[in-house]
């Protein structure tokens, strides 16, 4: 989930202040059509102050994250989606299941650091057990033999660390591209992200090249990974039930 | 001769005993079965990558865009042949999307079985009553079949020229199969299509029952009401987490409900179960109830006049919404609506109308017309299940257990309607 936005540094830093500046304008308060009548069931009458709604997400900036919520379905479905289309159509499934078994192999660095830093001694013997063995005979991570073998993915990510910890969610985020986050995961998204670079297991720093390759390739993988479509829900309360079910479902992964 | 009668009427028994032991589906409780459907080592095996063609057509050329939902096309799937075949339309059920999960397993099937398969979105889909539905007050299956029917005829203008068709179906599920047997009436009178088999599965007899007791599910089941949801929503991510913390590799694929399900001894919890089907089901109306008072100016739930921002937040008129049953729209808006259109229309009058037994006549006469339906579908009120037995006698194919729609991907059930069509 978190790894496509290693390029974040690379690519999207610069996208994401000029679309601040560009979105900054962007507002949430409703504005006032002329010869506007209350509705028969108005806000004012039914939302009460004294209960508690289950879709309230800790939202301060959420005429930006709408607006960014546009871009990126915009985004997908004339950019991102045509490319991994193509790509689907290139590549033989056993190739697409192979690059997706490469980059999970990579990134169990971070679920080592991750399980290491919320001392759970199981989970990193057996992210240290799927590295070694995917490695080796899983011929350099093209083939996941650890789950053959009853050895499962332990997903730790930096914003679970902070989560164990305790650290709150923080508001929510709709970032460029990579979609839902709150200010803890994009932080642990930033963190990761430095870890997996100063690591540099296929020496990227010095052949630029070969780096944008990866991320894009990265990035191309997991969204074909991911079967989410904008506007597929057919809610016209899709930002608010997406909102939601990314905050639980984070939950879940911190307990874990 | 009196061993022979005994000996040939207990060999009879135990094939009956036998038959009804055979339907393997592996949730004996309706309602847990309708959430967790079936479990993957129980599915039909079918073709995992077909032919799908994402397609859109323009129903209303003329009609006004709003900002707040930006689209003009109607969005439906195309699984083509490469060779003549008949093709058969696929409709599906209350605020579905023709991308749904049943959808896809309809199109792997028919597909599989060497049909061309068209998949609609249900007309109470926001995507079709933004930009297919006639009067974007949807619910009225008369209508919204009517409707339906539009668009099937632009989308047959459309494919002509590219898919071979011998002969046309149509199908649907839950309330997409009643909608299946009013498009097929209509055809009797239009004959664009002359339906050649209709396959009408899980579909509700009467659409204010089941919609009542979908909303009764949710507003009897959670301690303390509605203004109580927030709580029970937060007990029911609790025992998640639970659950999701003790099992390994458990992922939110296809099996997670089941391993849910089956994780533990103890008795699962039935109400929190129907509270969630409630919940769900809402969350459908919802999205029906306010896309439909967005398009309409209606001032239900939206001031009126008020046009909603590109950007501007909806999350109040979604707490809003969520108290709104379905019953409360039929009586303050359905009804009002649709006397006003037709002067003289009364509650009693709609309920009818949209009900299967205003066309039972031309169901019980009609040949072609085929149901598969669950004895225990919780949608249905008591004994509604004996309308299909003696409205469809032998046409009627009704199995044991399922709840609603949850055996649709079982083996038996697969190869039911696959040789429904085919032979």
């Amino acid at each position: 989930m978190t790894q496509a936005v290693y390029c974040i540094r690379n690519l999207l830093l610069p996208v994401i202040t000029s679309g601040l500046i560009l979105l900054s304008g962007c507002s949430t308060s409703p504005e006032k059509s002329e010869n506007e009548t209350p509705a028969q069931y108005s806000v004012e009458y039914v939302v009460r102050d004294d209960v508690t709604y289950a879709i309230d997400i800790y939202d301060p900036w959420e005429g930006f994250n709408r607006g960014m919520y546009r871009f990126n379905a915009g985004f997908d479905h004339y950019i991102f989606l045509p490319v991994v289309n193509a790509y689907t159509y290139v590549m033989p499934n056993v190739v697409e299941d192979s690059i997706s078994s490469f980059f999970s192999n990579l990134f169990e660095i971070n679920n080592l650091a991750n399980s290491i830093l919320q001392l759970k001694p199981r989970a990193a013997l057996e992210t240290t057990e799927r590295f070694l063995i995917n490695s080796t005979i899983g011929l350099a991570g093209l083939f996941d033999v650890a789950s053959k073998w009853g050895i499962y993915e332990h997903d730790e990510d930096f914003g679970q660390t902070l989560g164990h910890y305790g650290v709150g969610e923080g508001p929510y985020i709709v970032l460029p591209i990579a979609g839902p986050s709150n200010m803890r995961d994009t932080t642990g998204l930033i963190a990761d992200s430095l870890t997996f670079t100063e690591i540099d297991t296929l020496n990227l720093d010095d052949h630029n090249k070969r780096k944008a390759a990866f991320y894009l390739l990265n990035a191309i993988d997991r969204r074909h990974r991911t079967g989410f479509r904008y506007y597929d829900s057919g809610s016209p309360f899709e930002y608010e039930l997406i909102r939601l079910m990314y905050t639980e479902k984070r939950k879940l992964d911190i307990a874990r | 001769m009196k061993r022979y009668a005994i000996i040939s009427f207990a060999l009879l028994f135990s094939t009956l005993c036998w038959a009804d032991n055979s339907y393997d589906y592996p949730i004996d409780n309706p309602l847990a079965a309708t959430v967790i459907g079936t479990p993957k080592a129980y599915t039909a095996e079918l073709p995992n990558n077909i032919p799908r063609s994402d397609m859109k057509v323009v129903v209303f050329p003329d009609r006004e865009v709003k900002k707040f939902v930006p689209r003009k096309e109607l969005h439906y799937t195309l699984v083509r042949q490469k060779h003549a075949a008949p093709l058969v339309f696929s409709i599906a059920g209350t605020g579905a999307s023709h991308r749904g999960a049943k959808m896809q397993l309809l199109e792997k099937a028919f597909y599989q079985a060497g049909l061309h398969v068209v998949s609609l979105p249900s007309p109470t889909y926001a995507n079709f009553i933004v930009t297919a539905s006639t009067n974007q007050v949807p619910g009225h299956i008369v209508h919204d079949s009517a409707d339906l029917y539009k668009v099937m005829e632009l989308i047959e203008e459309q494919i002509h020229d590219n898919v071979e068709v011998t002969e046309f179906y149509i199908t649907g599920y839950s309330l997409g199969g009643a909608q299946a047997a009013f498009v097929a009436k209509l055809d009797e009178e239009r004959n664009v299509f002359n339906f050649k088999k209709v396959l009408m599965i899980n579909p509700p007899v009467s659409l204010f029952n089941s919609v009542s007791i979908l909303d009764r599910m949710l507003e009897e089941n959670i301690p303390g009401g509605a203004n109580n949801f927030s709580a029970f929503f937060e007990d029911l991510m609790k025992d998640f987490t639970k659950v999701y913390a003790e099992l390994e590799n458990l992922d939110f694929n296809d099996d997670f409900l089941y391993r849910i399900y089956k994780h533990g001894g103890e008795e699962p919890n039935y109400s929190r179960i129907a509270a969630t089907i409630g919940t769900s089901f809402r969350i459908s109306s919802s999205n029906m109830i306010f896309t439909s008072d967005v398009m309409t100016n209606g001032g239900y739930i939206l001031p009126k006049n008020h046009e909603l921002g590109k950007t501007e937040s909806t999350t109040d008129y979604y707490k809003v919404t969520n108290r709104i049953s379905f019953t409360d729209y039929f009586n303050e808006r359905f009804h009002p609506f649709f006397s006003k259109l037709t002067p003289g229309t009364t509650r009693k009058s709609l309920i009818h109308d949209t009900s299967l037994t205003s066309i039972a006549d031309y169901l019980r006469s009609a040949e072609k017309i085929g149901v598969v339906h669950n004895e225990d579908d919780i949608i249905l009120a008591p004994g509604e299940i004996d309308f299909f037995r003696d409205t469809f006698q032998s046409r009627a194919h009704i199995y044991p257990k399922g709840g609603h729609c949850g055996n649709m991907a079982y083996k038996d059930n697969v190869d039911y309607m696959i040789n429904y069509f085919t032979n």
